[in-house]
């Protein structure tokens, strides 16, 4: 092989090895800049149906095993949150216990959910504890971290831990009741801020079919 | 960071829980310019691991104060929050290097906002009680205070007379 030729053998190396790397640079910038910095954003389904909901296998504060299908045949509210909040979780189940009473003998055809999205803390034990202060109709869900996060994607719930003093952390996550049908089709969502007679209006009509 | 020695410090100086004590009418202390008025908590479901506080504190000087610890007999910890739910994402931050009370000022702690968060409870707080605590000024210095338990998902102190429109 001639000197020259080995020259413009590395010369087009040289070239393929350019244009990859400005390719990859290329891609990089187009995923930042144009498609929004990371994958933060909801993911938005533009179906008619939102997809909201969806099967999950978690274990309630009994300690038994549950699924989507373990509340279906009847409408259910679900509701996200853990114990170790102050404030909007224990003020959405004492609402959720004062909507069962008002709901009368019609609570009965109702399912009221409450799903951790801290089960490292919340144990079904614990559960169990912190719903003895409530209905006892609402049944508490948790699991291993996987399946709540796992359940949460199909309710597209957000939830995320924020340390605080000492080893402590809270969590951030979506404090909406996603209220679904009998078959677990998303009905309605009842806000933290809503009023009570709003919120009653969703549930007697999830109740009505 | 000298906060979670005070804290320390304070619990083991602070008082006791006197439960189903009377509620009495609308209270307030006062310590140099700073004036804390009706303290109260919210009664915690069973297995619960920390409580809300909420109380209306004034600065009636002329110099800006922080309410920079605190503490209670029930409680580890003291801490100050800041609670929001924004497009149904409910979020808790902690309120670092103090709460400031400017010159005048009320800043109020109430459910849905700025609250105090009683941690690591050693005990659950029943509607009712009354739970002896201490708060810390950075000027007006230590304040003993007594806080009154309304209901689980309370908006207001028990004494108030709003209180009864919540249930």
């Amino acid at each position: 092989m001639s000197a020259l030729k080995i020259i413009r053998w590395a010369a087009w190396a040289l070239v393929v090895v350019a244009l990859f790397g400005f390719g990859a640079i290329a891609l990089g910038w187009i995923q930042v800049e144009k498609l929004g910095r990371g994958n933060r954003q909801p993911v938005v389904t533009t179906s008619g149906v939102p997809a909201i909901g969806g099967p999950f296998s978690l274990v309630n504060h009994h300690g038994e095993r549950v699924s989507q299908d373990t509340f279906k045949g009847k409408p259910t509210a679900y509701f996200f949150g853990f114990t170790h909040c102050p404030e909007v979780c224990p003020t959405t189940l004492f609402e959720m216990t004062q909507h069962l009473k008002t709901l009368g003998p019609d609570a009965e055809r109702l399912n009221v959910v409450f799903v951790t999205v801290d089960p490292e803390r919340d144990t079904p034990d614990l559960l169990k504890t912190y719903l003895e202060s409530f209905d006892p109709r609402i049944v508490a869900l948790t699991g291993t971290p996987e399946e709540v996060a796992s359940a949460a994607k199909a309710f597209r719930i957000s939830y995320r831990k924020v340390p605080t003093e000492g080893d402590n952390y809270t969590m951030d996550h979506s404090s909406s009741v996603i209220v679904t049908d009998a078959n677990g089709e998303l009905l309605s969502l009842i806000d933290y801020h809503e009023d009570e007679a709003s919120a009653l209006a969703k549930l007697r009509r999830a109740i009505q079919g | 960071m000298t906060k979670p020695f005070l804290a320390a410090l304070i619990s083991t100086l602070a008082i006791g829980i006197m439960p189903g004590a009377m509620a009495q009418p609308s209270e307030s202390y006062r310590a140099g310019s700073i004036v804390v008025e009706t303290p109260w908590a919210r009664a915690t479901p069973g297995g619960a691991t920390v409580a809300g506080g909420y109380m209306r504190i004034t600065n009636t000087g002329s110099e800006p104060d922080r309410l920079v610890a605190g503490s209670s007999v029930i409680a580890e910890r003291f801490e100050v929050h800041r609670s929001t739910v924004v497009d149904g994402v409910a979020r808790m931050e902690p309120v670092t290097g103090g709460l400031e009370i400017r010159p005048g000022q009320t800043v109020e702690l109430k459910p849905g906002t700025m609250h105090a968060m009683l941690v690591n409870l050693r005990q659950g707080l029943k509607q009712g009680d009354t739970v002896a605590g201490m708060l810390v000024f950075e000027k007006a210095g230590v304040l003993k205070i007594k806080y009154h338990v309304a209901g689980i998902g309370a908006q207001a102190s028990p004494e108030a007379p709003s209180a009864h429109g919540n249930h």
